[in-house]
């Protein structure tokens, strides 16, 4: 059952081959003997799973089903589920049982998918390694002695080893296209505003973004269908029709033009990677695209933007937990000033408060000018570079991360090593444009990512220049030798 | 420029953060690490150039002045470390 794609087991969900909940105890049977070494997992909701899976077996039977009716999948531990726990992988949240719904997890509700669980993650999703959480790091299904990348390990090692089909992820500088890159998967950042973020726990909310990691490209087209779409309960999302994504999956690549930045191909990407994303492209253009060298010279501006940008909106969101309404409260406070200091340093972790402190000192009085205003100006200047490279080539191709999967513990204790894991991926997030990550091949043994950017609201084009590449590749369909 | 302890201190107490006296010096290095890579913004020419804060660069949309939420002061209450009779409890502010 866990080889099929996702049209596979809705196809077979409807003919009646097996049915939700059976489906829904294999993938449950795999977590159960799976995850206490992989650590995917943070909380497993087996009964409400079973209940979901039931009630999808009624629709299926009465014959009123979805396309995603039935499908089991999970869900990163940022999206707010009711009555389930939600602990951002912090301390702070270890006991935070969620009032509401996130948008995304009512839209996928009411598509008829079943919840499996709630994946484990960087702590706020600040971190490229799954390292940073406080239920421990996460394994890496190629290697278990490596990350399997972050902020979306957790679902990235879950969908990889096909504890489920499939996982939503969200991407604030890479946290969706890194692990996905990492693991072998197919993972997509859409637009900024395309998919709601109401009930996502804010880390930088003019960065964060949700999308799907998936086995492929057809896969992640089909839930992002149900994640997308216009949400009045968030501020920023953009009132624009969303297209089926699956419906221009067969299209041509013809005539398909491809930038490749000179920037993305320099100092700092490994070898290996190197390679197999050349060997990728040429791919590409036995199908049919042409390539042209563009340049992105902002590209050296990415990360100390984002790491001005991105700091002082988590030192702006992180100020609600404050040990009063909810999350953890520090024992006996002396005062209210005791109450906010110990509930919040004992509630966080290192590199959570790293990023507090970095975001305060910029938001600070008199550093704000130097800081904050100056990175959202060099914000313009990377945004516009893509926007004028988008007027020469249809898609933007490089890779995803410089690496493939390090070691854990081998960058954990150098906070700038691991920010430039996300060299590649920081610089759509400042722009808002889509990216997505799909497997490319494999570098010593472990697998490395093809990233796609396109232009605002393209994600259906990469996703079908994804899947024609998926159509002569099987990369994607490689799986770690202990979970086939 | 650099962080010394007492830049830290200060930092920590505008973000209502204790932080454990012995690992100071580990924030400030880590710190002062990050303003470092920062510090390259300031040789960009920025001059005329408008911040950026929504890609798009959208505006807040408006809505009509109605109740759209509902009372759910028990459920939100549920999950606060400390309440009585409908209040957050907090120790006294006010003596």
């Amino acid at each position: 059952m866990h080889n099929n794609t996702l049209k596979q087991l809705s196809d077979a969900l409807q003919q009646g081959e097996f049915t939700s909940v059976e489906l829904t105890r294999h993938y449950l049977d795999r977590i159960h003997s799976h995850n206490a070494n992989l650590n995917a997992f943070i909380t497993v909701t087996e009964e409400q799973a079973l209940a979901q899976a039931a009630a999808a077996d009624e629709k299926l039977q009465a014959g009123n089903a979805g396309p995603l009716t039935g499908i089991p999948l999970a869900h990163k531990d940022i999206f707010c589920t009711r009555d389930v726990r939600t602990s951002c992988a912090s301390l702070m949240l270890d006991k935070f049982i969620s009032p509401y719904d996130a948008t995304v997890v009512e839209k996928i509700a009411d598509a008829g998918m079943v919840m499996l669980g709630k994946t484990n993650m960087d702590e706020f999703a600040m971190g490229s390694s799954n390292e940073t959480s406080y239920y421990g790091p996460v394994k890496n299904p190629w290697a278990d002695d490596r990350v399997p990348g972050g902020s979306s390990g957790g679902s990235a090692a879950a969908v990889a080893a096909r504890l489920t089909p499939v996982a939503t992820g969200t991407d604030t500088g890479g946290s969706i296209r890194q692990p996905a890159a990492l693991c072998n998967l197919t993972g997509l950042k859409p637009t900024y505003g395309r998919v709601s973020r109401y009930g996502m726990i804010a880390f930088a909310s003019s960065l964060d973004q949700a999308g799907p990691m998936a086995a492929n490209a057809e896969d992640a087209a089909m839930l992002l269908n149900a994640m997308a779409g216009f949400d009045e309960r968030d501020s920023t999302s953009v009132e624009r029709e969303v297209p089926d994504y699956t419906a221009t999956l067969n299209d041509s690549l013809d005539g398909l033009t491809i930038g490749l930045p000179k920037e993305f191909f320099g100092e700092g990407l490994d070898a290996g990677v190197a390679a197999t994303v050349e060997t990728a492209i040429k791919q590409y253009e036995k199908m049919g695209a042409t390539v042209k060298e563009i340049s992105l010279p902002n590209t050296k501006l990415a990360v100390p933007t984002y790491y001005v940008v991105a700091p002082a909106e988590c030192s702006s969101n992180l100020s609600r937990m404050d040990g009063v309404r909810f999350g953890h409260r520090c024992e006996d406070p002396k005062d209210l000033l005791d109450l906010y200091q110990r509930s919040r340093g004992e509630g966080f972790g290192d590199e959570v408060k790293r990023r507090i402190m970095v975001g305060t000192y910029a938001l600070s009085a008199g550093y704000y000018d130097a800081y904050y205003l100056k990175a959202q100006q060099c914000r313009r200047l990377i945004r516009d570079d893509f926007l004028q490279a988008l007027e020469e080539v249809d898609v933007i191709m490089g890779p995803t991360a410089p690496t493939t999967a390090f070691k854990l513990g081998d960058k954990a204790d150098d906070p700038i090593a691991m920010y430039l894991a996300d060299i590649y991926t920081i610089s759509t997030n400042l722009a808002g444009l889509p990216g997505i990550s799909i497997p490319a091949g494999f570098a010593d043994g472990l697998p490395a990512g093809l990233q796609i950017i396109g232009n605002y609201f393209d994600e259906a084009r990469l996703l079908n220049v994804a899947h024609q590449y998926q159509q002569e590749t099987d990369w994607h369909k490689q799986l770690p030798e202990a979970f086939a | 420029m650099s962080l010394e302890k007492s830049d830290v201190e200060k930092i920590a107490h505008l973000a209502r953060l204790e932080i454990d006296e012995s690992t100071i010096p580990d924030y400030a290095r880590d710190l002062n690490n990050i303003l470092d890579l920062v510090e390259q913004l300031s040789a960009v020419d920025t001059q005329d150039i408008t911040p950026m804060a929504h890609p798009l660069d959208a505006h807040q949309r408006l809505r009509p002045d109605t109740v759209t939420e509902t009372n759910q002061r028990d459920a939100f209450q549920a999950i606060a470390p400390k309440t009585e009779a409908g209040v957050y409890l907090v120790p006294q502010v006010i003596e």
